[in-house]
């Protein structure tokens, strides 16, 4: 039974394993060596494209805009290979390690489809920095590749484009999927409640009602006092939300996703916490931040500065915690399969990769374990710092009490 | 070099996060021997603080990213 087991088990992590070695065997440009760092960053950035094992593409739709008018189509158009690296371009787009380029130069075919050979990155000076600069080989030449599209337009070091992609992306159908498993859930239990309230919980309520009661009697109630039922929902929600993306991006068959890890998913979720307590903050928290009762002058109005910056920090902190934590394990758990390919020489070495695995086994099961217990806390601390932002926000002042420490 | 400063920064970020969450979490442990009864209140407060503690060091972390 035991070694039946063993054998199963292997046979998965074989399966798992198949893209990397891939990855190690043929590279990038013919024989390049296993970049760890660069597989892992693959690994957890968001894509055009739903692989589930390396073999399963569940082609998703592209919405791109650019100078030329928008183009609308499946991501099938690429006809996506290894890599999740197109074989095809269409209107001059290509895909590339599963995100949408487009081609920034004369003589590429910036209409219907074209066959195309490969993909090769050069690093190069931009404005002093290094760059990696993509390129395409189409007919026996190398056609240079627009930086990808980013939300920012590029300011932020990602390079100007020529091209806006307002594709729904693995992240967004992992999150459309998370969000219908937890609505079908929550639905599943309140009927149960409704139906029978008198009844001992049964099923799904046995796994929600704990976590429920826990958020309220160790979130809720202590931060917000005696009104917290008009958050409690939102509280509920978020906790629920980023708990199920981070279990969600723990499968390590479904597309391996990294919602929770992503700066953008992450800063949305913060900004809606940040409207909610600026919108709650009343008359006592507003005079905290710009005019501190109880100092001198001078300090009011450093304290004022010093809350102002603080009131921008608060939700940079819980956007950059989240998506860190969930990034970072991510990112062990690739280099730790990595090993396998650092031992065994890009796939040359058998014995170096069987050692590989032996060390490199036990060390992923060791972090999927840690994931386990980082997806709970961090979706826990997510939804307590909110409240306790919250909870400052709303709070209301015993005026006799702050008489007596002035007097 | 950059890229070798960088990780040296985030490696220092690192150690001071190190620091600041060992302080917490033995401070918490002491606080929950010595009164056992108030080891909810304690914990929660415990994860609060180190989540801010970890808040600074992950700044921290975020700059050398960019700068690498």
């Amino acid at each position: 039974m035991k070694s039946r087991i063993f054998f199963i088990v292997f046979l998965l992590l074989t399966v798992v394993y198949k893209p990397f070695s891939q990855e190690g065997a043929h590279g990038h440009d013919s024989h390049a060596a296993f970049d760890p760092g660069a597989t892992a960053l693959h690994h957890i950035s968001d894509a055009n494209v739903y692989s589930i094992l390396d073999f399963i593409r569940i082609p998703l739709p592209v919405i791109l805009k650019s100078d030329a008018g928008w183009d609308i189509f499946s991501s099938s158009r690429f006809s996506v290979g290894a890599h999740e690296d197109g074989t095809q371009a269409y209107n001059g787009y290509v895909m590339h390690h599963g995100s949408v380029y487009r081609v920034n130069d004369h003589g590429f075919p910036m209409n219907g489809q074209a066959r195309i050979d490969g993909f090769s990155t050069k690093v190069e000076k931009v404005n002093g920095k290094d760059k990696d600069i993509h390129y395409v080989l189409y007919q026996a030449r190398s056609y240079r590749l627009d930086a990808r599209s980013t939300l920012d337009g590029g300011i932020l070091g990602g390079g100007i484009t020529s091209f806006m992609d307002f594709s729904p992306t693995k992240n967004v159908i992992s999150m459309i999927l998370v969000s219908l498993l937890l609505f079908w859930l929550f639905r599943k239990a309140a009927v149960a409640y409704k139906n029978n309230p008198d009844r001992a919980p049964k099923g799904v309520q046995g796994v929600l009602e704990p976590l429920v009661i826990f958020i309220r009697d160790d979130v809720a109630v202590p931060f917000l006092g005696k009104n917290y039922k008009k958050y409690f929902p939102f509280l509920l929600s978020l906790f629920f939300f980023i708990l199920g993306l981070n279990l969600f991006g723990q499968i390590p068959f479904l597309g391996g996703s990294n919602i929770t890890g992503s700066l953008t998913v992450t800063m949305v979720l913060a900004i809606i916490v940040f409207i909610v307590v600026n919108i709650n903050g009343n008359k006592h928290y507003w005079s905290h931040i710009f005019w501190m009762p109880g100092v001198p002058i001078p300090i009011r109005i450093l304290l004022a500065a010093v809350e102002v910056m603080g009131l921008f920090i608060k939700p940079l902190t819980l956007t950059l915690r989240l998506a860190g934590n969930i990034s970072a394990g991510h990112i062990a758990v690739l280099s730790f399969i990595g090993l396998i390919f650092i031992f065994g020489k890009s796939g040359e070495s058998l014995a170096g990769s069987t050692v590989g695995t032996f060390l490199s086994v036990p060390l992923t099961m060791f972090m999927m374990t840690i994931e386990l217990i980082v997806a709970f806390v961090q979706a826990f601390v997510f939804t307590i710092l909110a409240a306790s932002y919250i909870g400052a926000a709303i709070e209301e002042v015993d005026h006799d009490h702050v008489e007596s420490i002035h007097h | 070099m950059t890229g070798t400063l960088a990780a040296l920064g985030a490696g220092l970020a690192v150690i001071g996060a190190g620091i600041g969450i060992g302080y917490i979490g033995g401070k918490g442990m002491e606080a929950i021997a010595r009164q056992p009864e108030a080891s909810g209140d304690i914990r929660s407060n415990m994860i609060i603080m180190a989540a801010f503690v970890e808040g600074a060091a992950l700044i921290a972390i975020l700059l050398s990213i960019l700068m690498a």
